[in-house]
């Protein structure tokens, strides 16, 4: 029940309604339950033809950043390990 | 006159002025134009025969309309056997008060669509029942093709064989679901309709292995690859990242929640061939247009027979099921 | 850097970041000193797990145990039969959302009902409703309402739109239930061995996080309220898995794009002019629980067809079928695997029980995502 996507507004009308994009496929969604302004270019999660809320693009772009960071981590622990790797294995010759 | 009238299959004066003004104009060969009470044929080969039945809602859509598929549909199923199409008949169920301009529109289009192979229509019958007694127009078609590369099957699959699809997937039902009334979803999206002989004849040409062909159609991918694995009793092996599919589908999949392995195609085909003629049938498909987008999807093992496995990129895998009740949205 | 919207689904969608997560959610519960049981409340989230296999990145010592968050699963057959009962009233059009209308009763289901000629639709937004009433004047436009608090505000946006428009022929068959009050009758139960929560993400976008607070007092769990994709998921995991491992337990949030402490505030206002709890509700399969439901407030019962056409319906609760286990997987206390039906007179053409029908159902999700 709980299928929600983002999307992002390209369209508002006078009647509070916003044309949404999804990748390449647009539809109409009310914002009639929105707290806050919506924009042209927000992203709004809609869920059976109503805006929910809007996407905080700053905690997105956090969590992506947060993803990164353990993957850069991930790679250094793994750079490091086949280092230590090699020195055992120049220790034992 | 604008509409069809129940007078109009009544066998009398106004179907005959249907049928030439309208059939005959469009379709016009020798064996239909004879107006005999079947069409006399001289076919020295091995044959391939079908038929099919078309009732799409709407009528018109992007990329095509009911008459378009109603010729490539028919064609598409004898290309799958390998067969170069010939014959074809067309039988039309016209619901009374249907557009003249509508239907016009869509016998230009069949014949339109017949141009792009070697078919032809050699014989037809019209109908037209009461209001309410068919959605507007069905059409059904048959063919008879002449079998040019025989040994086609869905039983011939063996492990080692390469997986390929000649486009992206899922574009028709989306586009058709899309332009269904009361769904209110619109956008880039063009139904793949297309008659196929042409790729396939390459792909004849080209000296490969042909295991097995096949279009696409109800049940999309999903159905295809699962009936094959049955019919050969292989595993198919599938990476999911390498299944093409379009933004805009994908945006309709993620909108309804529906697969794109599970929506009808009109114009794409599945192919499975020996791994080291994989390069070669992709190169010949990438050099036309219908068909650039072709991939490399999977291969057949011998892993879990009777089944079709998805790969993800990230190491999990699960099992592709057969695609199952009324694609409803699943927006719960 | 500005956002752009593939980075919302793909950057949580990303192969190498759930690989990540997955080798640290693997390191860092070796430290668990009990296995980790979570209850995914939410049937978005059954889906999800299943649909990416996620269930195959994770150690042994961590277990999902699929929650009652699946609103077509949870509607008992007396309820269905409700929808059957309207639907064949004279002169009236049922409308519903999606699944619903697969779902069996004790009557068949509304698709057996709409083959046999009863006017039954399935919408995309409870909007189309207003339309369907404005556009048949002359009939009552019945829109049978389900969904958590999700879809709650939509409902009561329907309500809303009818009074203002002067439209008298719309009724109301509200079916919607609240999160808090199910996962207490689950937990109160005592035999689901729940440890841990993933709370629920588009539910918790209307009701804010505020309302899993009680949890940890009460059960000492800890909750990562996460999002639907799968890096929204793993990474909820291993919020958990940390809680565990520094012996804290509080709500947390890892769907911090889109869920507040307060929720969305105008939602929760809407539903509040519009509904009211109900005394009772009863689960399919946990049985009743008060206050777990809502329905329209007194002002409004001219609108609410459960009032109106109270003639027509019965309300006598009716048992699931012998062989369907439903109930007990709802109360997280089986698998979908442990079923005697599953895959065999079970299935999403044939379902015996809600959880095969919908795609957030936990015997729907194994079916069609089943793992190799």
């Amino acid at each position: 029940m709980c299928l929600s996507i983002p999307s992002k507004v390209v369209e508002i009308d006078e009647h509070n309604v916003a044309t949404v994009d999804t990748m390449g496929i647009k539809r109409q969604v009310s914002l009639d339950l929105m707290r806050d302004e919506v924009g042209i270019g927000d992203y709004v999660l809609i869920h059976v033809g109503f805006a929910m809320n809007k996407i905080d693009e700053e905690d997105a772009l956090a969590s992506l950043a947060v993803y990164k960071e353990i993957l850069e981590a991930m790679d250094e622990e793994e750079r490091r390990r086949s280092i230590e790797a090699d020195d055992a294995c120049e220790g034992r010759a | 006159m604008t509409h069809i009238q129940l007078s109009h299959g009544g066998g009398g004066e106004e179907m005959n002025r249907l049928i030439h003004s309208l059939f005959f104009e469009a379709f016009g060969n020798e064996t239909l134009l004879q107006s005999e009470d079947a069409a006399a044929l001289h076919i020295k080969s091995p044959i391939a025969f079908t038929t099919d039945g078309f009732t799409v809602s709407p009528l018109f859509f992007e990329g095509g309309d009911i008459g378009k598929i109603a010729i490539a549909g028919t064609v598409n199923d004898l290309a799958m056997m390998g067969a170069r199409p010939l014959y074809l008949s067309a039988a039309f169920i016209i619901e009374e008060g249907l557009a003249l301009e509508d239907l016009r529109r869509i016998v230009a289009s069949m014949s339109a669509e017949l141009a792009r192979s070697s078919a032809r229509i050699v014989c037809g019958d019209t109908k037209v029942v009461p209001k309410g007694a068919c959605d507007k127009l069905f059409i059904t078609t048959s063919g008879i093709g002449e079998i040019v590369y025989g040994g086609i099957s869905a039983h011939r699959l063996c492990a080692g064989d390469a997986i390929i699809v000649s486009r992206d997937i899922g574009a028709h039902g989306a586009t058709v679901l899309a332009a269904r009334e009361g769904i209110g979803i619109w956008g880039d999206l063009r139904s793949d309709c297309a008659t196929l002989w042409g790729a396939v004849a390459a792909l004849l040409e080209g000296a490969l292995s042909i295991h097995a062909l096949r279009d696409a159609t109800r049940g999309g991918l999903a159905a295809v690859l699962n009936e094959w694995a049955v019919a050969s009793n292989v595993c198919i092996e599938l990476e999911e990242e390498a299944i093409p599919i379009s933004g805009p589908v994908r945006g309709l999949c993620e909108l309804l929640g529906f697969e794109a392995t599970d929506f009808a195609n009109e114009g794409t085909f599945v192919l499975a061939l020996p791994k080291a003629q994989a390069p070669r049938a992709l190169e010949i498909l990438r050099a036309m247009e219908l068909t650039c987008n072709a991939a490399l999807i999977g291969e057949v093992s011998q892993k879990r027979p009777g089944r079709v496995i998805l790969k993800s990129p990230w190491g999990s895998s699960r099992y592709l099921e057969l695609p199952k009740g009324e694609l409803l949205p699943r927006i719960c | 850097m500005s956002l752009q919207l593939r980075d919302l689904y793909e950057g949580f969608r990303d192969a190498e970041v759930i690989k990540a997560l997955s080798k640290r959610i693997t390191q860092e519960s070796e430290a668990l000193r009990e296995p980790l049981h979570v209850m995914e409340v939410c049937g978005g989230h059954t889906h999800t797990i299943m649909k990416y296999g996620l269930k195959q990145l994770l150690p042994q010592n961590i277990r999902f145990i699929h929650g009652p968050g699946c609103p077509v699963c949870i509607m008992p057959k007396e309820r269905i039969d409700h929808a059957i009962d309207l639907s064949r009233m004279e002169d009236a059009i049922l409308c519903t959302l999606g699944d619903m209308i697969r779902v069996p009763g004790s009557k068949g289901s509304l698709a057996e009902e709409r083959a046999a000629g009863r006017d039954i639709r399935p919408l995309y937004t409870p909007l189309d409703a207003l339309k369907i009433a404005r556009e048949n004047p002359h009939k009552k436009v019945i829109f049978f309402a389900i969904g958590f608090e999700t879809t709650t505000p939509m409902s009561a946006a329907l309500l809303d739109a009818a009074i203002k428009a002067g439209v008298e022929n719309l009724f109301l068959h509200a079916n919607h239930v609240l999160v808090p009050p199910a996962v207490d009758a689950i937990m109160a139960d005592g035999r689901a061995k729940v440890n841990a929560f993933i709370g629920p993400s588009h539910v918790s976008v209307i009701t804010g996080s505020k309302i899993y607070e009680p949890l940890p007092i009460r059960y000492g769990t800890p909750v990562a309220v996460s999002g639907f994709e799968p890096v929204d998921v793993m990474e909820g995991i291993l919020m958990l898995v940390r809680q565990k491992n520094e012996a804290r337990c509080a709500v947390e949030v890892q769907y911090t794009r889109a869920v507040s402490r307060e929720g969305n505030t105008k939602a929760q206002a809407l539903i509040e002019r519009y509904m009211e709890p109900r005394a009772h509700f009863r689960w399919r399969g946990i049985g009743d629980i008060p206050h777990s439901a809502l329905r329209l407030r007194e002002a409004y019962a001219h609108y609410d067809a459960e009032r109106v056409f109270a003639e027509h319906l019965g309300n006598e609760p009716i048992d699931d079928h012998k062989l369907c286990i439903c109930g007990t997987i709802l109360k997280g206390l089986a698998s979908p695997k442990e079923c005697k039906v599953f895959g065999t007179a079970c299935t999403p053409s044939t379902p015996l029980g809600s959880c095969m029908v919908s795609s957030e159902g936990a015997c729907n999700a194994y079916f069609r995502f089943a793992e190799v």
